[in-house]
């Protein structure tokens, strides 16, 4: 299934992370997944929550610079080898790459939910439908 | 075409002995007529028979905008003030304005370069020309007015703004020239498309833009956009206005007034001049002018001469554009680095123009100064992929230091890392100077 991401350019400081957050909670917007990718001196902080259009907005306010970007989201059992034989290995054997992906578990529902972003949307959706 | 065959295609040799005979001519005449410079050339031990050659003005002392703005107003005036018919002045934002008085002859000779500087953007007395610089005391207005008018060609003195009822004359009256800032030219193309015109249809075909720095990426936008040659030109208050320098069509310099105007390139740290092709500072002597002639005035501005033969005939010596100014000049490690030339790397790698600002920390003994560039990560260039942020670290890195010749570290930050001030950003913060 198609999500929106909202993206967040961060400096590589202490307190730069609280911030971003800062500017969540206070427009009462609660994360469902996050990254953050690292490079040095700055990285990137990725999250999935409802409301993409309104974290940004708030996120502006607060000073940040930040997209929106369409990618993909896919829910599998918390298995053994769920990752593997559910998104990972069928995504390889079709020659779709991946540009960066996380996973987070939902204990209620015994889910485990994958976040990517493949070089090919529209192939890699097609893929994991089919599944 | 060429006005004034005479002059503008002299041999370079003939035109050098002019050039000598004019130069000891306007020493002799300042230092019987100027209080300054008998003054100036006191302090510097020189007499006006000291100049035997051309490069004998080297021995000349510079003259500068402090100087003027020191001797505020009539401290460089050369005539009493029954024989001055006019003045003009500079803006005055940083500091005193420039007084510039005019006897009738420098406005005679004014208009003459005028004409010759539109004749050169390839205007002729068969056009409709719209003269969209601001009138007043700015030397704009009235020195192109006063050109055109002597070139024979139709003006519509519009001066700047009310910007509707430019579209509307320019429509009804057939303008063919413009003649305005770069950014007016982009405003005006703004509204012409809000009224539903499209100026590419229209009969203009030359703007002669000037009177602030702009780029070459800003005159393929102007072209483009309006569907006209955008010629440059380059004058100052302090010499005598717009007349000094203007590009051909072939725009591969602007070729200057040599027989009025003697130009000069120094290195603005040391002073001493550069040979032909170096880049440096732009340093002008007035030959011809009686109100306020200026000896070796400092320009600020950075540029190169190229005296090879122009396609379009002219023998006079081309002066490439502004590249910055020595306000803006930054020695690191040794090499001068422009704020210009950063701005055009970010510019070339990215299409915009992101906020930045240059942190320079210097030693003693500069093998270890360093220079930072921070380029501040907007959402046109934020992407949400670590290898495409990387990759454009990189690349404005690899730039950087082919344009800059020294290595520049380059540093993404946040917005709010660089402070806005009300209107210019402070570009520069230097470490060493805490």
């Amino acid at each position: 299934m198609r999500v929106e991401q909202i993206s967040v350019f961060v400096e590589n400081h202490p307190g730069r992370l609280v911030a971003i957050l800062e500017a969540l909670e206070e427009a009462q917007i609660n994360i469902r997944a996050l990254s953050i990718s690292e490079s040095g001196e700055f990285g990137i902080v990725r999250m999935i929550l409802p409301h993409a259009e309104k974290s940004q907005e708030s996120l502006r306010e607060a000073g940040f610079t930040t997209r929106i970007d369409t990618i993909l989201s896919y829910s599998m059992p918390d298995v053994s080898g769920g990752l593997l034989n559910n998104v990972v290995r069928p995504l390889s054997d079709s020659g779709v790459n991946l540009k960066y992906f996380y996973a987070y578990t939902d204990p209620a529902t015994d889910q485990a939910m994958v976040v990517l972003k493949p070089d090919d949307l529209d192939r890699a959706e097609e893929i994991l439908k089919s599944l | 075409m060429i006005r004034d065959p005479e002059n503008e295609q002299m041999s370079r040799g003939n035109l050098e002995k002019l050039q000598l005979e004019r130069l000891k001519a306007q020493v002799a005449y300042v230092a019987e007529k100027s209080p300054y410079y008998q003054r100036a050339f006191k302090e510097k031990g020189v007499k006006p028979d000291d100049i035997q050659s051309l490069k004998d003005i080297a021995k000349l002392p510079f003259t500068s905008k402090l100087d003027f703005r020191d001797n505020y107003p009539f401290g460089l005036l050369a005539v009493p003030m029954d024989k001055v018919v006019r003045f003009h002045s500079s803006s005055g934002t940083t500091g005193k304005p420039v007084i510039a008085p005019y006897t009738q002859k420098d406005i005679d000779i004014w208009s003459e370069v005028m004409a010759r500087t539109l004749a050169t953007a390839g205007v002729t007395k068969d056009d409709v020309l719209q003269n969209s610089y601001g009138y007043g005391l700015f030397t704009g207005g009235l020195g192109f007015h006063y050109g055109a008018e002597c070139l024979g060609a139709a003006v519509i003195p519009t001066s700047g703004g009310n910007t509707k009822r430019q579209i509307l004359l320019m429509q009804d009256l057939g303008t063919t020239v413009i003649t305005c800032t770069p950014s007016y030219a982009l405003i005006l193309n703004e509204t012409a498309l809000e009224m539903g015109v499209d100026l590419r249809e229209s009969k203009l075909r030359v703007g002669v833009l000037g009177a602030e720095p702009w780029s070459d990426q800003m005159r393929d936008d102007i072209e483009g956009k309006m569907g006209i040659s955008a010629i440059n030109i380059y004058g100052l208050t302090e010499i005598i206005g717009p007349g000094v320098s203007t590009e051909c069509p072939y725009q591969c310099g602007m070729h200057i007034a040599e027989d009025h105007f003697l130009a000069e390139i120094i290195n603005p740290n040391t002073g001493e001049p550069l040979p032909y092709g170096e880049t440096g500072e732009l340093v002008l002597t007035t030959l011809t002018k009686q109100a306020q002639p200026v000896i070796r005035f400092r320009t600020k501005d950075i540029t190169s001469l190229n005296p090879e033969p122009c396609e379009c005939g002219r023998t006079h010596v081309r002066m490439s554009r502004i590249t910055g100014r020595t306000d803006d000049m930054l020695v690191v490690k040794g090499v001068n680095v422009f704020p210009s030339q950063i701005e055009s790397v970010l510019l070339d790698v990215e299409g915009v123009e992101p906020h930045y600002m240059i942190v320079v920390d210097r030693q003693e003994g500069f093998k270890s100064d360093t220079i930072e560039i921070w380029v501040e990560v907007s959402e046109d260039i934020f992407s949400d992929e670590m290898s495409k942020m990387e990759g454009l670290e990189a690349k404005l890195r690899a730039e950087m230091d082919s344009v800059l010749a020294i290595a520049a570290k380059i540093k993404l930050v946040e917005p709010r890392t660089i402070a806005r001030t009300e209107g210019k950003a402070k570009r520069v913060f230097d470490r060493s100077e805490l």
